[in-house]
């Protein structure tokens, strides 16, 4: 790629998290665990809270950079960064805006954090409980279209009856994530494996979601800490390197009532391929994918999209054994994600690419050098990115 | 008189308060399909928007859909309720409908008959107004009934 790019020109210092709790459950406030997340990133990172001075996030988080900044002590606050936009569409969006504030001398010490805490403010998977409604909902909502799940099962049901997609290639990426999750005492779902059986036995939330094909709901919080590369042997951990993050979406992504022209997707046709540019790989080329799931159905769409897959070859792609670590053609989030890890809207998931670098995951993929996380299809703007090995620059 | 498909209590549509939307909810209630359509480029467009995304003129005024007829583009049967209202409701099944009569926009509505009969996408549906005229204030819901093409 010529011209201006985030490649190379930041690593990641360090990351940390909360416990994660089912939703409703956390014993802290939000703001507590928005500031408990920073703290542990900057443990792992070796380095002061005092030192960070600026702060990105996405899907309108609720806790305000200066109030944090005046809690952490920091000592100057330089870049204050929101991603429009909702769910975890602004997961990579969040790390490529920290990358340029870095990048082009903004700041210098930057968090990418999400604090959620859902028994504090409330649930994402019910409907509106009020009178009367207007506006672009008022078009769906009386008509019992008003949950994620209700949203995005139109798409995915288009993009299978288009493409002959069967049931088996979503219970796959369900599966996956559960035999993950087994290894990682993090995840909410640890010690609770889930098999074929089960899944099909499992009552339906919205045709084609069963109840293992959505994420979860929890409280918590994630982080993780941006530099200059330049900087990358300072910290205790194997240096992890941005190689590319991208975010947007396609033609009149955000167009109302359902009037997207290029409906069945997760938003990542033009994305996709600008993000491979940016960061000099293939599809080929990645060595673990994590791939945001609110739904299974989005993650079939984004590995389309992200070019991994042809769409009518799905069937025979979307196996189990594939997606599996260690040695499974393309590992696929490798921490549990979003179904069985903790769903803290894919921060998690962008840490347990960076982890893959490093070498620490709970499913440790051998070698990996390249590592690519996808955030939050089928809503509008979605991001994605990729890290990699100081090999890979 | 017909029923209501989905059990009564879920919120209820008012007009846009920006006035947006207000010439579509009329229309309903009159049983006419009334959607957006620019007077410069003549093209339809929908959800509404302020001006015409393909020719970009402030021109856009509503006009009624001339063929009502309607194609399923997608559709979903929702099993979990997530709203208390649809506690006993049961499956339930929403559509994606197409409108040839109007460059194929899209709006979204149920399907009525049986939630567990197959949905065919690219079968063609026929609007059926659902007045409540009993609510405050009253409203309309736009619903679809399958055309049933004699053999």
């Amino acid at each position: 790629m010529s011209g201006p790019t985030l490649r190379g020109s930041v690593c990641v210092a360090g990351v940390g998290e909360t416990e994660y709790y089912k939703r409703g459950q956390s014993p802290d406030a939000e703001g507590k665990l928005a500031l408990k997340a920073i703290v542990a990133a900057c443990a792992d990172a070796g380095i002061s809270p005092e030192d960070i001075d600026g702060f990105s996030s996405f899907s309108n988080d609720r806790n305000d950079p200066s109030r944090l900044a005046a809690a952490l002590g920091c000592r100057e606050l330089r870049f204050a960064n929101m991603q429009w936009g909702g769910g975890g569409g602004g997961g990579s969006a969040a790390v490529a805006h920290a990358a340029a504030a870095i990048h082009g001398g903004l700041a210098e010490c930057v968090v990418v954090f999400r604090a959620l805490a859902q028994g504090q403010f409330g649930r994402f998977g019910q409907g509106p409980r009020r009178n009367t409604i207007a506006g672009d909902p008022a078009h769906t909502v009386p008509y019992g279209l008003m949950s994620p799940a209700q949203m995005f099962a139109m798409k995915v049901v288009r993009f299978m009856h288009e493409h002959r997609v069967d049931q088996n290639a979503l219970r796959a990426i369900s599966l996956a994530a559960y035999h993950h999750a087994q290894n990682n005492p993090r995840a909410v779902m640890y010690g609770r494996p889930l098999d074929e059986a089960t899944y099909d036995a499992s009552r339906w939330i919205v045709e084609p979601f069963h109840l293992y094909d959505c994420c979860l709901e929890n409280d918590g919080a994630a982080a993780m800490i941006l530099v200059s590369a330049e900087r990358a042997a300072e910290f205790p951990h194997t240096p992890c390197y941005l190689l590319g993050a991208v975010s947007g979406s396609h033609y009149r992504a955000g167009a109302g009532v359902h009037n997207t022209p290029e409906y069945a997707s997760s938003s990542f046709p033009t994305l996709a391929p600008r993000l491979y540019s940016m960061a000099g790989v293939r599809p080929s080329d990645v060595d673990v994918l994590q791939s945001y799931e609110n739904f299974t159905g989005g993650v079939l769409m984004s590995l389309v999209e992200h070019g991994f897959c042809d769409a009518d070859a799905c069937n025979e792609f979307f196996v189990k054994e594939r997606f599996l670590a260690p040695g499974g053609d393309l590992p696929l989030n490798t921490s549990g994600g979003n179904l069985a890890e903790c769903y803290m809207h894919g921060l998690g998931l962008i840490i347990e690419a960076v982890r893959q670098i490093r070498g620490d995951s709970s499913n440790p993929v051998p070698d990996a050098d390249v590592s690519m996380t996808i955030s939050g299809p089928m809503v509008t703007p979605v991001s994605s990115c990729i890290f990699g090995t100081e090999a890979t620059l | 008189m017909r029923g209501f498909y989905l059990a009564p209590g879920l919120p209820q549509p008012i007009p846009a308060p920006d006035g947006l939307d207000g010439p579509f909810w009329a229309g309903l209630a009159e049983e006419k399909i009334r959607l957006q359509r620019c007077a410069d480029c003549r093209r339809w467009q929908w959800g509404p928007e302020w001006i015409c995304h393909h020719c970009h003129s402030e021109a856009v005024g509503f006009e009624e859909v001339p063929s009502a007829e309607g194609v399923i583009y997608s559709y979903e049967r929702v099993w979990h309720p997530v709203h208390p209202a649809l506690k006993d409701q049961g499956p339930y099944l929403v559509v994606l409908v197409e409108l040839p009569g109007a460059d194929n926009v899209r709006v979204v509505g149920n399907l009525l008959g049986d939630p567990e009969a197959d949905v065919v996408i690219g079968s063609r549906v026929r609007p059926v107004f659902e007045h409540h005229p009993d609510a405050d204030p009253p409203f309309t819901l736009l619903q679809w009934e399958p055309v049933i093409i004699p053999t």
